[in-house]
């Protein structure tokens, strides 16, 4: 409770004594393009196999002649937008940017680098963590945006290449009763995740104490904690939301 | 001037400063210096407000900090200049990216004009030739010179330096302390110093406040370290062979 009570007073903290909007504008862009660009090679790679194995396995498991094959299209539609783009992207965006975010800071905290803006009266937890925070909370969700695009994109590779189903049939079922609700609800977890993530993340790399052992610690702290709160705040959602 | 008054600090119950007074004067370094795990940076960091003493009062200029309003406090740090131990630069800036940073952040000047002062800096500590490189290029000696720069690029009137020459040759650490002297002179900062360097105290121990089990038990100019009549400060200060021969 001590360190959730802390985690509320950090947030709280990030908004008092600020810098100026062109400072955080600057920063926030940074952080964007660190985060965003970064991670874009990884969540296209483990997207593109994700939407390729899941249509393998939903057709391996579909064997009934009375299920038409766009079915299997269809779940991997619903399960790319609801689950396997927001939700698992996210456990692999806390075990990317989450570590790096934790030892980052905590290796600011321990050569003193968080002291010396402290000193220099500026707002170190504003002026650090602010910008990773809304740069994780612009750049994540277009990361599962393109996560869902090429999950589905893989799927229809592995498909059509492989011959469980045709292209009509794919882009058939891809299109059949859709729901658009299911993609602000995507959109909606992402920002969620993400704000989680840097949050966490973050409050863990800014009060490291120690040394390089402790960073390290910090590091594993902030993935583990970001993905109980992933799978919680997922669950949760679910159940209001849908 | 800083004036601090019965400074008290603990941590879990045990108690690290019990009570420390002082003044330090600007125009000449002030030095803290005692054994390991008497107080000193805790004292300094009290100073600067990274940690929030128990009792007590620090005052800058007559301008009380301890309890100041967040506004007043951070106006008070935007007039002060910080070399940490461990030079406590920015990995991922330059040379120049560091020491211009309190400009970008704290003022409103051109970038030519920020330049400049940069370039005046740096040359300042003699490293006029080093501004494209990152931290991790440069000695040990050299990061601390770049902390010193970018203490002073603000025009700071308020030096603060945690253990300037820990890591560093003898050599290195008198250029350290060399230019340490010469600007606290050259622009009447009021300049406060922890070491346990010996090398130091003899240099530029224009005021030494000797603290032990976090009490301040002699203060003095270097010249009377030899008629202290405090066991405890004689112990410390003449307890390398050098010294003692010195001392003989």
């Amino acid at each position: 409770m001590e360190t959730l009570g802390k985690y509320f007073l950090f947030l709280g903290k990030l908004f008092i004594n600020r810098e100026t909007f062109a400072t955080y504008f600057r920063l926030t862009m940074e952080e964007a393009i660190q985060i965003g660009i970064n991670s874009i090679f990884l969540v296209s790679l483990v997207s593109f196999f994700m939407g390729a194995v899941t249509t393998i396995q939903t057709a391996y498991n579909l064997i009934s002649p009375l299920i038409p094959d766009y079915v299997i299209s269809l779940v991997v539609r619903d399960m790319t937008i609801l689950e396997l783009a927001p939700t698992i992207i996210g456990v692999i965006y806390a075990g990317k940017v989450g570590s790096s975010m934790a030892s980052g800071l905590g290796t600011m905290r321990i050569s003193e680098q968080i002291d010396a803006l402290e000193v220099m009266g500026i707002n170190s937890a504003s002026y650090l963590v602010l910008p990773k925070i809304l740069g994780s909370l612009l750049t994540y969700p277009m990361l599962v945006i393109l996560s869902g695009l090429l999950n589905i994109l893989g799927g229809y590779l592995a498909g059509t290449l492989t011959g469980v189903i045709t292209p009509f049939e794919y882009i058939y079922g891809i299109r059949y009763e859709f729901n658009d609700y299911t993609v602000t609800f995507a959109l909606i977890k992402a920002f969620v995740f993400a704000f989680l993530v840097s949050s966490i993340s973050s409050f863990k790399g800014y009060y490291t104490t120690g040394g390089s052992l402790e960073v390290g610690k910090a590091s594993t702290a902030a993935v583990t904690q970001s993905v109980i709160a992933i799978l919680l705040a997922d669950y949760l959602l679910a159940q209001l939301l849908l | 001037m800083i004036r601090i008054e019965n400074i008290k600090k603990s941590f879990s119950g045990k108690e690290v400063l019990k009570g420390i007074d002082g003044v330090f004067e600007p125009g000449k370094p002030n030095l803290i210096i005692g054994a390991s795990g008497t107080g000193k940076s805790v004292l300094l960091k009290c100073i600067v407000g990274l940690i929030q003493p128990d009792e007590g009062s620090i005052y800058y200029n007559d301008t009380e900090f301890t309890n100041a309003s967040r506004d007043d406090k951070t106006d008070i740090r935007r007039q002060i200049g910080m070399l940490f131990q461990g030079g406590a630069l920015f990995d991922s800036k330059t040379v120049e990216q560091n020491v211009m940073f309190p400009l970008d952040i704290l003022t409103k000047m051109p970038l030519d004009e920020k330049l400049d002062r940069v370039n005046f800096c740096l040359e300042r500590v003699g490293l006029s030739d080093q501004n494209k490189k990152l931290p991790s290029e440069i000695s040990g000696g050299m990061q601390k010179r770049v902390g010193i720069a970018r203490a002073i690029v603000n025009n700071s009137k308020f030096l603060f330096c945690d253990e300037p020459n820990s890591g560093l040759d003898p050599l290195t650490s008198i250029t350290i302390d060399d230019l340490i002297m010469e600007i606290t002179e050259e622009y009447n900062i009021t300049t406060v110093v922890v070491t346990h360097d010996m090398n130091s105290l003899l240099g530029i121990g224009e005021n030494i406040m000797f603290l032990h089990k976090g009490l301040k038990l002699w203060e003095g100019h270097k010249d009377d370290i030899t008629q202290s009549g405090v066991k405890e400060f004689e112990d410390f200060v003449f307890a390398s062979k050098v010294m003692a021969k010195l001392r003989k």
